[in-house]
């Protein structure tokens, strides 16, 4: 199972003109976590698109494995890369989740023992499993996002695109996806995720890809991009809350997980050593 | 100030489900307010939404229970046209409010106030006003549907303000947005606070709820489990019970109190990390 992913010079131009995205370069080998972050409009759901072949490149080649995205149908694309669209309307049709979820593994042509036990798996890892037999149009919009998660990874593809997995989750949503992260990785599976939460980003991710206006503007680690002001701004991000807190107290730049911050203030101001 | 919006005893069961959604809600919107209502996923947001806009009962059936009254008037005696004039409602899913009659984004933002019959350079003045406020001026002449999901939620918002309605009902507008998309969001909120409209607004980026809304409302699984001033409702241990984010800055302090360190008060937003500690044992 090695699905190393290339994009090489690749730019992408849609049919009303409009390019979406500019000389992208980028190399995730297999098995590896990413998360791509930027402006809205930079074309990251775009760039994803064409790693899983729904769009194929206008200049440059798109590489999955050993495949040339330009030889291969979105069909047979699919079936290594998996894709969670962004508005999970795009992708439901069945009436029943449990329909939902095991539409993908049968298509597979999964015996029926592996049918049912990967739909199980994936429904139990998507904290879904109150609602089997429920029609996921009646359940809120941030479940119904799990549905079509739970869908993706139930095909068992080596690589999974998450588009926008954080939107609209609470605290316990974020946390599953946490979780879930941790297990696709302990399975051997690249996982994709673009994201606009930046407290999830440098929780989960140890290299991020930063694009802004069609281009691929950084790619790195948090602490090398969140302290990096034309980065950010260029890319319309803000560092996370704890590096802005960080900032207001003077502390030196590179901070950025709550639990650093708290050992910090936990020095400086312990109960009882008061001077009135 | 007087309420603009009042529910008593509210409950609430969609046709097909058998639980109740919305459990013996009281609550009361003052006008010229901001609240939020905050609440983990299936606490019942939208659908309480659903019902400040008349959706519920007009579009969903189901049992509802309870008086709900706007502007002091019982809210089953409006038509949905004309609740639709009074208060403008922004889904929560931004790719399903974009109706699709005009091929670009300019029409789209256009078509509300053209069905209510608003002179043509009226209607001209107003939506450039959007678009630039918006921030999607670059984006006027584009498919609505060929938008990137953040472009689509800017569209759908300013759809709505344009509108101008006296009531705004915002369920979770910046879902798809990026950081300073997100802020500038809130700002557009403020703004529309500052020009005398009533906001409802539904988040989960409690870090901004803390800073812009003046009160918050907290559903616990179809209850109400507060309402009141935000910096109050957050600074009770029962909100605790929710289990809801707290904004970053007051998760923290929080932390710290339970290791002993006294607070002069409870910090809701980020600059006031600097205040909020006793006893800087640098001073000494
Ligand atoms: N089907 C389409 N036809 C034409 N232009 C499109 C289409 N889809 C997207 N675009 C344009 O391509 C650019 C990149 O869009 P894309 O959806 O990749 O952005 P994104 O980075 O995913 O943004 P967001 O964070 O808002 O989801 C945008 O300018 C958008 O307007
Ligand atoms: N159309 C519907 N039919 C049946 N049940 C629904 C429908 N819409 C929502 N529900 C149920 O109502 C509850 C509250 O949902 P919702 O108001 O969307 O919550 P929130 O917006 O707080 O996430 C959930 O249990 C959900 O499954
Ligand atoms: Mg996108
Ligand atoms: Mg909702």
């Amino acid at each position: 199972m090695m699905t190393k992913i290339i994009l090489d010079d690749v730019s992408f131009t849609y049919p009303d003109g409009t390019t979406a995205n500019e000389n992208l370069s980028l190399d995730i080998p297999s098995g590896q976590r990413v998360a791509i972050i930027g402006q809205n409009g930079a074309g990251k759901t775009t760039a994803v698109k064409l790693m899983n072949g729904l769009l194929k490149p206008t200049a440059g080649e798109v590489h999955v494995g050993e495949w040339n995205t330009k030889d291969k149908t979105t069909a047979q694309l699919s079936r290594k890369v998996g894709y969670v669209f962004q508005n999970p309307d795009d992708q439901i049709f069945h009436n029943e989740v449990i329909d939902e979820v095991r539409f993908g593994p049968r298509n597979m042509g999964f015996d029926d023992e592996k049918i049912e036990d990967i739909t199980n798996w994936a429904i139990d890892l998507c904290g879904i499993s109150d609602y089997r037999e429920e029609n996921p149009y009646n359940m809120p919009y941030s479940m119904r996002k799990f549905v079509t998660i739970a869908s993706v990874i139930a095909m068992d593809c080596d690589v999974i695109i998450l588009d926008e997995p954080t939107a609209g989750q609470d605290k316990i949503g974020l946390a599953l996806l946490g979780k879930m992260l941790k297990e696709l990785e302990k399975l051997g599976k690249t996982v994709i995720t673009i994201t606009h939460d930046m407290e999830f980003v440098t929780e989960h991710f140890e290299r991020i890809v930063v694009m802004a206006n069609r281009r691929i503007i950084a790619d790195g680690k948090a602490s090398d991009i969140f302290y990096q002001e034309d980065i950010l701004q260029e890319s319309m991000l803000k560092p996370p809350a704890v590096a802005q807190m960080g900032a207001l107290l003077g502390l030196p730049k590179g901070l950025l997980h709550k639990s650093e911050l708290v050992a910090y203030l936990k020095e400086q101001y312990v109960n009882g050593e008061k001077v009135q | 100030m007087t309420a603009i919006i009042q529910l008593e005893n509210v409950s609430y069961r969609y046709p097909i489900g058998e639980e109740w959604v919305l459990k013996d809600v009281s609550l009361e919107i003052k006008k010229g307010s901001f609240v939020s209502i905050v609440g983990n996923n299936g606490s019942g947001k939208t659908t309480l939404c659903n019902i400040l806009r008349g959706f519920i009962p007009h579009f969903h059936k189901g049992e509802l229970e309870g008086a709900i009254t706007l502007e002091g008037q019982d809210l089953s005696g409006f038509q949905l046209g004309q609740l639709g004039e009074k208060v403008g409602f922004v889904f929560q899913n931004p790719f399903i409010q974009i109706s699709g009659v005009k091929d670009n984004v300019f029409g789209e933002i256009a078509y509300g106030l053209e069905n209510l019959g608003v002179p043509v350079e009226e209607i001209y003045e107003r939506v450039e006003e959007v678009l630039t406020l918006v921030n999607i001026q670059h984006l006027r002449d584009k498919n609505p549907f060929e938008l990137s999901g953040g472009q689509r939620q800017r569209v759908a918002l300013a759809s709505i303000i344009v509108m101008e309605p006296d009531i705004l009902v915002i369920d979770e507008p910046s879902s798809q947005l990026d950081p300073i998309g997100t802020e500038q969001v809130f700002e557009i909120i403020r703004l529309m606070k500052e020009k005398g409209k009533t906001i409802i607004l539904v988040e989960h980026k409690m870090d901004l709820v803390a800073e812009y809304s003046d009160e918050l409302i907290v559903l616990d699984q179809g209850k109400v489990l507060m309402q009141g001033p935000t910096r109050d409702v957050l600074a009770d241990p029962l909100f605790r019970k929710a289990n809801i984010q707290y904004p970053h800055v007051t998760e923290i302090a929080l932390e710290l109190q339970e290791m002993g360190v006294d607070l002069n008060f409870v910090p809701i937003r980020d600059s006031e990390i600097t205040t909020c500690f006793k006893h800087n044992r640098g001073d000494v």
